[in-house]
């Protein structure tokens, strides 16, 4: 039992804005009160206590970041190193941070749950044996639907119902706990050299679906499942110049339905080409402000090194070819695809000077902090241990504008973020990383600090320099446990992994054994991802409303 | 003066990073002994592997067949380093000034990534010299290094500044993904300058030349005069004389780019 006292709590799911207040804790849970001799106290006397921080979006385990760490050697030689001791295990930091880094850098900088978002039903397997070796955080994945072509096909026949179990069916076989959609119909067209950039057109080889409608079925699909987290949804015409339209184009075929928008920041630019690429965060903000149905994270970018990993098989194509550099591009079946790129963003330079400001406009542009959360797209925009540089330029405008100063003139021209005043407060801040993204996630027990939750919580000194203050925590708790203490890991706990069953027709198997057979290198017994397989499984039963 | 002389050739590779200037010039005796260094995974004491003579300077000799001893001089940025003997994988990697002098021979990556300073080998050298590291875009960006003997595969893999000059032969893919510099051969094997998209490579005997060079003029470069008193104290010597021949131009490479060249020197017929 454990009693932290005397710190300002900041726990805006409950209403709790900087009030002085003690938070006890009782068999890793927060709990009214707890009483009598045995009770530990960390005085958090003119500290700040936070919820432990919540990731909505990172790519941290499965093939694709593996395959990143393979190609990018160069980073790991020059990265924060991990070195093996009786608490913590060897490892790298850098761009592409080695399973147990991520868990160690996560936990350091005060997060204790993420959601790892993109997973092929394929390399689940591999993705569940990562997150496994990511240690201290609790974990959930999302699962690649929306270039599934047994999916595609259902849809293009018009199988509506088919399709949902189909759905239900590949959650639970990847043992996920959500759906993404990336680039829906573009990726299965890039296996024809194709990309999907218009919404009503459809997609390279069906004659009915196009990327609208698998956004539309996905969508309702998920919400017919009742799965705790929206549909997951990675536009189409990612960093494309003027890809604005289709997000908006997006957003409207959305309308009726929850859905989470990823990475915005990828999704907001105006212009018609390179040369004159803008930023339309305004109206993307504009619209989303006024539609309730859907949550974004930012996507955020900082300059300097990063590696883009996605399964937007095109797009990271497109990028090869604009910077000449290394080039890794995985084809999952019949599934998705997957392409890797190391990218340096460059602050002299206009178009990422563009994405740097945009990421930040649509975090001050965006009203409501409950439906916008701190991310870089981890690793492609920043990596994740950098969110504490984001959290300063949010929270002092003298700050942000002296950078924002420094960006090309031409840049200047083609964002508004040097007329912004906004200044995150602390509650925001609490908000757009802990709060806001563990009620997007469904994660009734994460993100707050009333009686029920886990006892996840982050205790900082109130630095008035902000990227400090968020850098190194006093002190972090996971599941009532001291975990880290003046940066420095004290202790590594294993995590959960948050898994959903939905309900699905069992026959769905019938119609599915034969496809495999015919079209997957796996057969459709070894395919599903074991329950026994995955350490600290917490799994959540649905049923269809 | 400080000199190390190796008591006995280490069973695996020593990681010698510690026998630099930067590390050793103002220690005192006992401290230099002292220094860290890593036998495979375990760590030792310089002492266990050398005769300590002398307290830290500026001027280390090394004396012994340090053929497994790694990283010497490592990213040492003044100072004089004199090998004895060889050296092994590693020497002068990450170099910014200051000299290195080998009087046998060094193993591969002589000079990876080094970016000032001069590194003097009289014996062979191995592959890599002056090369980017595995995943890194660029190789050595500045200084000059000389080999008196042979070199092996990828000398001055993906190089963009300064100089290799190597009197003896190099095996395959010299100069591959260049991006600028000089790199001089006596010769060379297979697919020199692969890829290459600038920079110059001077072979002074006939080399294969891969089908995406082309043959551009004969002429005799007015920087290799420049060049050639230069060389002279590393050991080689450069013909530049029109009367004595003429080099020939091919650019490439042209599955990527036509801004490299590879000259190379036809004597005149006598």
């Amino acid at each position: 039992m454990l009693r932290i006292t005397g710190g300002r709590v900041y726990d805006p799911a409950n209403g709790i804005h900087g009030e002085v207040k003690d938070i006890s804790i009782s068999g890793g849970s927060i709990v009214a009160a707890v009483e009598g001799p045995g009770v530990r106290t960390i005085d958090a006397t003119g500290m700040v206590v936070f919820p432990g921080g919540v990731d909505v979006h990172t790519h941290v385990a499965g093939a694709a970041i593996n395959f990143a760490r393979a190609m990018t050697p160069e980073d790991h030689r020059t990265a924060a190193k991990f070195i093996h001791s009786p608490v913590t295990r060897a490892g790298a930091g850098g761009a592409t941070p080695t399973t147990f880094a991520t868990g160690y850098l996560y936990a350091g900088m005060g997060y204790t749950t993420v959601n790892e978002a993109a997973v092929p039903v394929l390399s689940a397997r591999h993705t569940h044996e990562e997150l496994r070796d990511t240690p201290i955080v609790d974990k959930s994945c999302c699962v690649l639907m929306a270039n599934n072509e047994i999916l595609l096909d259902l849809l293009e026949q018009g199988e509506v119902e088919r399709a949902r179990d189909v759905v239900a069916w590949l959650v639970w076989a990847a043992k996920g706990y959500g759906v993404k959609a990336v680039n829906p119909g573009g990726v299965a067209a890039w296996k024809w050299g194709k990309d999907a950039k218009i919404l009503s057109q459809p997609v390279e080889g069906y004659q009915k679906v196009t990327p609208a409608v698998i956004i539309a079925q996905l969508a309702a699909i998920v919400d017919g499942l009742n799965l705790p987290h929206p549909l997951h949804l990675h536009c189409n015409n990612l960093g494309a110049p003027g890809n604005f339209t289709t997000t908006l184009e997006t957003m409207k075929v959305l309308e009726g339905h929850r859905a989470h928008m990823a990475h915005l920041q990828f999704h907001a630019y105006g212009g018609e080409d390179w040369g004159s690429l803008s930023s339309e965060a305004s109206k993307i903000a504009e619209y989303f402000n006024a539609h309730p149905n859907l949550t974004a994270d930012a996507g955020a970018i900082l300059f300097g090194n990063s590696v883009t990993i996605t399964a937007d098989g095109p797009w990271q194509h497109l990028l090869y070819q604009l910077t000449g550099r290394k080039w890794g591009n995985l084809d999952v079946e019949n599934e998705t695809g997957c392409g890797i790129v190391p990218y340096t963003y460059k602050g002299g330079n206009v178009v990422n000077a563009v994405q740097w400001a945009v990421g930040l406009e649509l975090l001050l542009l965006i009203q409501d902090p409950w439906r916008i959360f701190l991310t870089t797209d981890h690793p492609n925009g920043a990596c994740f241990w950098r969110y504490p540089e984001i959290v300063h330029l949010l929270m002092n405008a003298d700050f942000r504008r002296e950078r924002v100063m420094k960006l090309p003139a031409k840049a200047l021209q083609r964002t508004v973020l040097a007329d912004l005043d906004r200044e995150y407060s602390l509650a925001e801040i609490a908000t757009i990383t802990s709060a806001g993204p563990a009620r997007a996630l469904g994660l009734p027990r994460k993100g707050h600090l009333g009686p029920g939750a886990d006892a996840d919580v982050t205790i900082y000194n109130d630095d008035p320099d902000r990227e400090a203050m968020f850098r190194g925590p006093r002190y972090v708790l996971k599941g009532g446990e001291v975990v880290v203490e003046e940066g420095d890991i004290k202790k590594v706990v294993e995590g959960r992994e948050f898994i959903v069953q939905p309900s699905f027709d069992k026959s769905v198997e019938d119609y599915l054994r034969p496809l495999f057979e015919d079209y997957y290198t796996v057969t459709f017994d070894n395919y599903p991802v074991e329950v026994e397989r995955l350490e600290g499984a917490d799994i959540r039963k649905l049923d269809i409303s | 003066m400080i000199t190390l002389t190796l008591k006995a050739e280490p069973g695996v590779p020593l990681e010698a990073e510690a026998l630099s200037p930067d590390v050793v010039a103002n220690l005192s005796h006992e401290k230099v002994r002292a220094l860290p260094m890593f036998l495979g995974k375990r760590q030792v004491r310089v002492d266990e592997f050398f005769e300590v003579d002398g307290d830290g300077s500026d001027e280390i000799e090394i004396r012994g067949d340090c053929g497994k001893v790694k990283w010497l001089g490592r990213g040492m940025t003044r100072g004089r380093l004199i090998v004895a003997g060889n050296a092994g994988m590693h020497l002068g990697a990450y170099m910014k000034g200051g000299t290195i002098e080998v009087s046998g021979n060094a193993s591969d990556w002589v000079g990876g990534e080094m970016s000032g300073g001069l590194i003097r080998v009289g014996g062979n050298a191995g592959g890599q010299v002056g090369a980017a590291y595995r995943g890194s875009r660029t190789g050595m960006t500045g200084g000059t290094i000389g080999i008196g003997g042979s070199a092996g595969l990828e000398v001055g893999m993906r190089m963009k500044r300064g100089t290799i000059a190597i009197r003896g032969k190099v095996k395959d893919f010299a100069g591959i993904e260049m991006k600028g510099g000089t790199l001089i051969v006596g010769g060379a094997e297979l697919r020199t300058g692969a890829w290459m998209q600038r920079g110059t490579i001077v072979s002074l005997t006939p080399i294969p030349l891969l089908p995406t060079f082309a043959y551009a003029c004969s002429y005799n470069p007015a920087f290799l005069r420049l060049y050639a008193p230069q060389l002279a104290p590393l050991g080689i010597s450069i013909p530049f004389e029109p009367t004595d021949g003429s080099y020939l131009l091919h650019t490439g490479d042209v599955a990527v780019s036509e801004k490299g060249e590879i000259l190379v020197w036809q004597p005149r017929a006598s």
